[in-house]
């Protein structure tokens, strides 16, 4: 059974109708890369799958470790092990980077975590990721740089632990040594979580220390064509012209 | 709809419990010369008060009622009882405060916030300090803290005379006319010249017996290059009949000392809340309010600064939630007479299900006041379409070297931002609730934590039920 199948998904906006038809399966411990031109619609596949209620399924499901979850809330979605990093992360004042991933990872286990415990881990995880232990007091992405708003969604994914993380062009606008530390921060997450990844990206610096299973390209809301990590090198040499065609 | 007001019930408990009304005296109903009279008799007035309150009280029935802010139609004087003795004497121990008053107190955590943080505590109950207690190592600095009763007959009686009402005269309008004809309780805080606390004093104010009006009176002296932080709470059950706030602050500060005055009101929604709020700053003063208010039917309130020395300096600090049946009319006046003299306002107002909020400005920059600043800015929320939330600002400057500076901006919750924090696990309603605080963090971030904590928490009980 896989983790994710999006079957035949028809997704509005508005009345605009973004999505015409999407399949989709994500296996438990893959890795899928989702490529395509600007205004395709993957960001929009990214955020049904989340569950944002502007984003309209008119017809089709999403099945999530076996469960339909077409109909269920943003945070019941969360809780059940969906994660997206997003491009552009909001910034939320009177929060703490640091409380506000206590209460997600509290409102996800159920239980009260011990205060010590959690500092810990919150540090060795931020050390990780090269993140100035500063920000865990700073109000969540208030003030933060573009390359500190991903480097705080990694961090969020890793102390989370979700089975399936959607990243939504995670390593656009950030200089090389961000790309490393963020690229590094997705090969813990592997490690350690043995968690599916859905990677939207126009760049490939981001994969390379990743072993990618699959590849899909979209254009104009239909997947048209899916491959394996060899898809990758092709479109980087040919780009998204007469890529449907082969 | 049902269901919003249900919840929203339930967890305004520990406010709305009412205590049984065991009071030792209650004056009858309305306002007539004999009640003020038979009211001075009761508290043992010095006569120059009793004649105070009589003169109040023409000045009261000269006066009509403001006919520019939200309807207080619903405010009846002749059924209002200005004063109720509760069964107690005022204690300067916890234990022998009544057990009933007590648990009101406990509930609301007063003596529990003593314990941890504060340099001294007044609880007045009704119209009376029920208690009253300052730390010794404070006591021993000289800091005078105390009821108003105990101010005007001891130590201190000369300087209570020379202050009591001269800033807020009784003929500055009918509320204040009304104040000092029957007011009741409330704290004198003298702090001498360079005399430091550091850690905050409270007054808590509890108004418990239905269709009365609490008048208490808050008279703070901070003298020459000293410095206080005073806080003030405030709460009452709710009642179908109309409760009446008129208090009085008058607060003096002298030269190069300091003063923070901060605020949490929580009145229950009957309320009527007028009350009148005004400092005095001398040369190289700082006056900070910091105000959070959520209570009452309606109010008005316009704490004013007078920056009368030079480099006197002060700032305000605000937020307002006005939720269903609320019509908070707020704001903050200043008037600059001496040079160099800054004043800045940082407000939010918050309205939900149909509350009116409305944000009053006023700046006044005399032509003594060369190269004074000024600066307001007021943000609105407004958490749905059937709200209402205004911004007045009124500016008078009287010379051409002063830097004047005025925004206003308004908004509603962000969609994205929701979606944000509910793709992290968190329900819609936590989601909601934590970006109407993060709203509001320009005054929860000045108030001591166990403060901040218990605003959040209003704000909470507030934006429960408001989602599906």
């Amino acid at each position: 059974m896989s983790l994710l199948e999006v079957k035949d998904l028809y997704v509005n906006v508005e009345e605009n109708e973004i999505l015409k038809g999407i399949n989709l399966e994500v296996g438990n411990d893959e890795t899928h890369v989702l490529m395509g031109p600007n205004g395709t619609g993957k960001s929009t596949l990214g955020y049904a799958i989340t569950g944002n209620p502007n984003y309209t399924v008119t017809s089709g499901k999403i099945m999530f470790d076996g469960e339909d979850i077409t109909e269920m809330s943003v945070n019941e979605r969360a809780k059940k092990g969906i994660f997206l990093s997003f491009q552009n992360p909001l910034e939320v004042p009177g929060v703490t980077l640091s409380a506000f991933i206590r209460s997600a990872l509290e409102q996800k286990t159920g239980k009260r975590m011990r205060l010590f415990e959690y500092k810990k881990r919150l540090s060795e995880t931020m050390k990780l990721l090269s993140m100035d232990e500063s920000y865990a007091d700073r109000d969540l992405n208030v003030g933060f740089s573009g390359g500190e708003k991903k480097k705080a969604e990694i961090l969020q994914m890793l102390m989370l632990e979700p089975k399936l993380a959607i990243l939504d062009e995670t390593d656009s606008g950030l200089d090389v040594d961000a790309v490393k530390t963020v690229s590094n921060g997705i090969r813990i997450y592997k490690e350690q979580c043995k968690g599916s990844l859905l990677i939207i990206t126009h760049s490939t610096r981001i994969l390379e220390s990743l072993k990618v299973d699959a590849t899909h390209v979209m254009e104009s809301g239909v997947i048209v064509r899916d491959g394996d990590a060899s898809l990758i090198n092709e479109i980087n040499e040919n780009g998204f012209e007469d890529i449907a065609k082969v | 709809m049902k269901e919003k007001s249900y919840v929203e019930d339930i967890n305004r408990s520990i406010y709305d419990i009412k205590d049984e009304e065991k009071d030792a005296y209650r004056i009858e109903e309305g306002l007539t010369k004999e009640i003020v009279e038979k009211l001075s008799s009761e508290k043992n007035d010095p006569e120059w008060m009793k004649e105070f309150r009589l003169k109040a009280l023409e000045t009261y029935n000269k006066l009509g009622v403001p006919d520019w802010g939200p309807s207080i139609e619903g405010l009846d004087m002749e059924h209002i009882v200005t004063y109720v003795r509760p069964n107690t004497k005022m204690q300067g121990s916890w234990d022998e405060v009544p057990q009933d008053i007590k648990d009101t107190f406990d509930r609301l955590g007063i003596p529990q916030a003593e314990r941890k943080s504060l340099a001294g505590v007044g609880a007045q109950y009704d119209s009376e300090l029920v208690y009253h207690n300052v730390r010794d190592d404070v006591a021993k600095q000289g800091v005078v803290y105390t009821d108003m009763e105990s101010a005007l007959t001891g130590e201190y009686a000369d300087m209570v005379k020379e202050h009591f009402m001269k800033l807020v005269t009784p003929a500055d309008h009918k509320f204040a006319a009304l104040h000092g004809a029957v007011w009741s309780g409330g704290s004198f805080v003298y702090v001498p010249k360079g005399v430091q606390v550091e850690i905050p004093l409270q007054s808590y104010f509890r108004l418990n017996a239905k269709g009365a009006g609490q008048f208490e009176h808050t008279l703070i002296i901070v003298d020459e290059g000293a410095s206080l932080h005073f806080i003030e709470g405030c709460s009452a059950p709710k009642y179908n009949v109309a409760n009446l706030h008129a208090g009085c602050v008058e607060l003096f500060v002298k030269k190069n000392a300091k003063l923070r005055y901060s605020t949490i009101e929580n009145w229950s929604k009957n309320m009527y809340n007028l009350n009148t709020k005004r400092v005095i700053v001398d040369e190289g003063g700082t006056i900070e309010w910091v105000s959070g208010s959520f209570g009452s039917h309606v109010s008005y309130l316009y704490p004013m600064s007078v920056l009368k020395g030079d480099n006197s300096k002060m700032e305000f600090t605000g937020v307002t939630f006005a939720a269903n049946g609320q019509n908070l009319d707020t704001g903050a006046k200043v008037v600059h007479i001496g040079k160099n003299t800054s004043s800045y306002m940082n407000t939010r107002s918050i309205s939900k299900g149909g509350g009116i909020s409305t944000f009053r400005s006023s700046v006044v920059v005399k032509k003594s006041a060369k190269h004074s600043k000024s600066a307001v800015s007021c943000q609105s929320l407004m958490l749905d379409s059937e709200s209402r939330s205004d911004t007045i600002p009124a500016m008078d400057i009287r010379t051409k070297d002063a830097a004047i500076g005025h925004e206003a901006k308004i908004g509603s919750i962000s969609d994205d931002a929701v979606f944000y924090l509910m793709s992290r696990g968190m329900s819609e309603e936590d989601a909601r609730a934590l970006i109407v605080s993060g709203f509001a963090d320009n005054v929860s971030k000045e108030l001591p934590l166990e403060y901040a904590v218990e605003m959040n928490n209003l704000i909470r009980l507030e934006m429960v039920g408001t989602v599906g």
